[in-house]
């Protein structure tokens, strides 16, 4: 079995290319795919709603980038942002890339991660709570969604990224 | 009003739902029945982006009965004075969407639904306490309730015992949150943040709980500014529950699990001896979880109680991932020596 939870070195990310260039270019991608959520899933706004404001760093342990999600129904905002230091946040929530991953896209239990410590939250942790539900609810994949965006090579890398941490 | 739903056969799954999403996976996975509560404090998962709307339970019910599964509704609190036509609305709602029947605690709550909606089963909630058959009959007299849900503290014989002295159906917890406290009267969360378990539906209010990490990645939890635990880098953790908390004490300086430690109940093992004990239908905690849950543990229970059904050993899926601290506890149905 595939352990989702091994952290990776993200040194190996760092030296493949700079991250401010990285960064840039992910931009206009990641806002196409908050978007793309957006509009498919409106539904979940209203269980986030008082939070739509609140600003959610989320640190995937191997990447070189964290991500700043800002769940407002006018205007989504999705971008990544540098690791160290972390802008100004309401709330973090940090973990392996592939768990984070499975949570998005319904495998894996919340509450379960944060008991192994395998998920890490801080701040405010009813906004956090809330995003979870929020995206619990959704119908289908949210992962499946973001990689149709991509046509066959963006279905390609989910699978190939689910392989890896299936059992 | 659609005829009555039918509870009678025994073994009867009841599962938890938070959302639609999640109902719909555990009527997917096999739930006979599934509960859920409105987003207020007519439920005791009141938790934030939790819960149903009117239009959501409304598609929920219609996606459960299609599939020939029931739907209770969890109303499970008790009305604060002055605050009664919100519990007295959701009533109303839950007869109007033909809910299959409503868990109560309040006494107010069930002589209303008995008197103004006669044909709206009543089912007694774990949070009314209700632990002796005195305690059950009066209920059943005086309400027509029709089914206990028994609190998480008596053996398998007391619960024979019990079954024989009352004229209701039994249902059990066999899996999840393992609660301690004289449920319904619990007031440790209200003591510390000023929010109420039994009737704003919060124990351990997420607005109130902290989590800070150090340096060693060691991690300690807070309810209302109180140090609940402290979790060593290589430890697994609870939720910040102060009946889960580890405590500093004079005689245990170095801190203990005073009350209980981080654990969850699960009965699969038991499953035989409580249909035999007269049980007639084992509840799934965990309304506040994910679907991926729901699916996982609804699916195991369904294969568990199904081959006991047919007189087979029940292949038990390991869950203990999915549980608290990850350990697991039969607690008191095996025996009161466990703490």
């Amino acid at each position: 079995m595939t352990d989702i939870s091994a952290p990776r070195p993200r040194a190996a990310f760092s030296a493949l290319l700079p991250t401010a260039p990285l960064r840039a270019l992910l931009q206009p991608v990641l806002q196409r795919v908050v978007r793309r959520i957006a509009a498919r899933h409106p539904g979940m706004f209203a269980r986030i709603a008082p939070y739509q404001q609140a600003d959610f760093l989320i640190v995937a342990s191997e990447l070189p980038f964290a991500l700043h999600l800002r769940p407002d129904p006018q205007a989504p905002l999705f971008r990544a942002v540098p690791r160290d230091p972390l802008p100004a946040h309401d709330a973090r929530i940090e973990g392996p890339f592939m768990l984070l991953l499975s949570l998005v896209d319904g495998e894996t239990d919340g509450d379960a991660a944060f008991f192994s410590r395998d998920l890490v939250i801080s701040g405010n942790t009813e906004a956090v709570v809330s995003l979870r539900n929020a995206l619990d609810d959704v119908e289908g994949s949210i992962a499946q969604d973001t990689a149709d965006l991509f046509g066959p090579p963006g279905r390609m890398l989910l699978d190939a990224l689910r392989q890896r941490s299936a059992p | 009003m659609n005829a009555p739903a039918d509870f009678s056969q025994a073994g009867e799954l009841v599962c938890p739902a938070g959302t639609p999403a999640a109902l719909r996976t555990a009527v997917d996975a096999g739930a006979d029945t599934v509960y859920c509560g409105f987003q207020d404090a007519t439920n005791a998962r009141n938790f934030p982006g939790l819960n149903f709307t009117l239009p959501e339970l409304e598609a929920s019910v219609a996606y459960a009965h299609a599939r020939g599964a029931k739907v209770l509704l969890a109303l499970n609190t008790y009305p604060p004075a002055g605050k009664f036509d919100l519990w007295r609305a959701a009533a109303a709602n839950a007869a109007r969407l033909q809910v299959d029947a409503c868990i109560v605690a309040d006494m107010g709550v069930a002589r209303h639904i008995a008197t103004e909606h006669p044909g709206l089963r009543l089912h007694l909630s774990v949070q009314a306490a209700a632990s002796s058959p005195e305690a059950i009959r009066y209920y059943c007299q005086h309400f027509g309730v029709k089914r206990v849900v028994l609190p998480r503290i008596l053996t398998i014989p007391e619960i024979r015992a019990i079954k024989q002295e009352i004229p209701c159906e039994i249902e059990t917890f066999i899996f999840g949150n393992h609660g301690l406290m004289v449920e319904g009267r619990c007031s440790l969360t209200s003591w510390l943040t000023g929010e109420s378990t039994n009737m704003d539906g919060v124990c351990s209010p997420a607005g109130k709980v902290t989590y800070e990490e150090d340096a060693n990645g060691g991690l300690r939890s807070c309810l209302g500014g109180f140090t609940i635990d402290r979790f060593a880098p290589d430890e697994t953790a609870g939720y910040p529950t102060i009946c889960k908390g580890r405590y500093a004490a004079p005689h245990r300086p170095e801190g203990y699990y005073a009350f209980e430690e981080p654990v969850s109940l699960n009965l699969a093992r038991l499953l035989p001896d409580l249909m035999g004990a007269g049980v007639h239908a084992f509840k799934i905690e965990g309304r506040q979880r994910s679907k991926s849950y729901v699916r996982k543990v609804v699916g195991a229970f369904r294969a568990a109680v199904d081959a006991v059904r047919a007189g087979a050993t029940p292949d038990l899926a390991d869950l203990v991932a999915l549980t608290e601290g990850q350990k697991e506890t039969q607690g008191a149905f095996q025996t009161k020596k466990w703490r």
